[in-house]
């Protein structure tokens, strides 16, 4: 059975895919590629691969944040992406995904929201992040929250004329306004023992994963436990949080 | 991220009149809910959460149950009325987020492999909302599962941590949630300080994390002394033949 050889190896400290238990798969990041969205990325964190689309759009903003910007953001977990996917709604695995990286972003306030405001009250900046994963291969997250951030800083604005309150999505001008990087690592502990950029069959016999935003100042922005049956300790969480800022650094690289 | 311009901290006192580090009013009772097999009604202020808990029972249709272990189930929701901007019944992202991470938070106590192909459900109706209502949920699903007799390793209790104003404080209020640099939702069990939930989401060097984690560790095992109150207190009522 693949879950008791994947113990097993996690025993002697050792994976299926022969990394170290602190080693990430090798990452890729592609921007610029889905010429209809404003801003869009690519990303492939090994054989799992995350598209994310930014569009943007003008609409009211929200009446306790009247001067601010408005950021949406939804995942799809289409049935292309693995035989565990089902058609239909997101699901809460989707759902939960599409908030943990909107957290990472809104509270890290990595846009400036305020940027956003066109007319105070009336009208501002959507930016809408749609997560599209293409094939699952695990650690959804950590490859959708680097996919949205590549994207963010790809997009640009589509022309907006005031006069006639119309959008030219043929002329893009102006990037969006965004004050840091922030991306997320995602532990996953198996055998009492914690790991980074869990696979499928890994998390598959997770206890428990920790995702961790961290921005690129080294602060946190996000957290997220997640996955399994099980618990942490206060010191695996200190831990987690330790090496997921050292290995933040080499996300970030990929933003450059 | 802070909406409004008003401080939250004045001369080291909160708006409600709290210290930093100080919990806000609570209350706790079990077995209030006289249909389901075990019941809790918690409030932390003016947050008030209602619990039911029924099962352990068979799980239909057939092909959904886990030969292993129960399965379980749980259902976090806001009253349209717990909040001052009526919200929409039914399900919403948030709510079944927080649904999620609540089953997620109970699981680890619960001896699922007692019930091979059974469920138990577990609802968590926020009636009043002011601020950190997922933990005060779980403090209300635990002690309606210890209701009902499901057998568990420990009472999970749930407390949240965050920054205001530059200041690590204790339970969150809505006014506080709203307007914190973080905010810190946990759960654990007190023996063997045991994390089973953990959420954050604001802007924090990784120390206050850690410190913040601590403190909520600590101050919980005062809302564990509570909760296990309220289990005496049910019992003690009850006539002995």
């Amino acid at each position: 059975m693949m879950e008791d050889y994947v113990l097993e190896l996690i025993r002697d400290g050792r994976r299926v895919d022969g990394r170290k238990l602190d080693e990430l798969r090798p990452v890729k990041v592609e921007t610029g590629i889905i010429k209809r969205a404003e801003g869009s990325a690519k990303v492939s964190l090994g054989d799992t691969v995350v598209l994310v689309g930014v569009k943007l759009d003008i609409g009211e903003p929200f009446p306790d944040t009247p001067n601010q910007g408005i950021l949406i953001t939804n995942a799809e977990f289409s049935p292309i992406a693995s035989p565990d996917f089902e058609s239909g709604p997101p699901g809460e695995d989707a759902i939960e995904l599409a908030r943990v990286v909107d957290r990472g972003i809104r509270e890290g306030k990595i846009i400036d929201f305020e940027k956003l405001c066109i007319k105070e009250g009336e009208k501002v900046w959507m930016v809408f992040i749609d997560i599209h994963v293409l094939n699952h291969k695990g650690n959804l997250v950590d490859a959708s929250a680097l996919a949205a951030m590549a994207a963010l800083l790809d997009a640009k604005f589509p022309k907006y004329d005031p006069e006639k309150d119309e959008l030219d999505r043929e002329t893009l001008e102006g990037k969006l306004p965004i004050n840091h990087k922030v991306v997320t690592v995602t532990l996953a502990k198996l055998n009492g023992k914690m790991l980074v950029d869990p696979i499928v069959d890994e998390e598959k016999v997770a206890e428990a994963t920790l995702t961790i935003g961290v921005k690129e100042d080294g602060k946190v922005s996000s957290m997220q436990k997640s996955g399994g049956r099980g618990w942490f300790s206060y010191d695996e969480v200190s831990k987690a949080i330790d090496l997921a800022i050292s290995k933040s650094k080499e996300l970030l690289k990929h933003l450059e | 991220m802070k909406k409004i311009e008003e401080p939250l901290i004045v001369d080291g006192k909160r708006i409600d009149g709290r210290k930093p580090e100080e919990i806000r009013e609570i209350e706790m009772r079990v077995g209030v809910i006289k249909n389901a097999d075990g019941s809790a009604l918690v409030r932390f202020g003016n947050t008030m959460v209602v619990a039911a808990v029924y099962g352990p029972k068979p799980l239909l249709p057939k092909h959904l149950q886990d030969p292993e272990k129960a399965i379980l189930r749980c259902r976090y929701g806001m009253a349209p009325f717990s909040v001052p901007e009526r919200a929409r019944p039914g399900p919403d992202r948030r709510s079944i987020e927080i649904s999620k991470v609540l089953r997620l938070a109970l699981e680890p106590a619960i001896f699922l492999e007692e019930y091979p192909r059974a469920v138990i459900e577990v609802y968590a109706e926020v009636l009043q909302a002011d601020g950190s209502t997922r933990v005060t949920s779980i403090n209300a699903a635990s002690l309606a599962l210890a209701d009902a007799g499901v057998p568990m390793r420990d009472l999970v209790v749930g407390l949240s941590g965050g920054k205001v104003d530059g200041t690590l404080i204790l339970d969150l209020n809505g006014k506080e949630d709203n307007n914190c640099e973080a905010d810190i939702p946990m759960g654990f069990m007190p023996r063997g300080e045991k994390i089973t939930l953990l959420q954050m989401d604001g802007d924090l060097t990784p120390e206050e994390v850690k410190k913040i984690i601590r403190m909520v560790i600590d101050a919980g095992k005062k809302v564990y002394e509570e909760q296990k109150k309220a289990l005496h207190a049910k019992y003690e009522k009850e006539e002995v033949v």
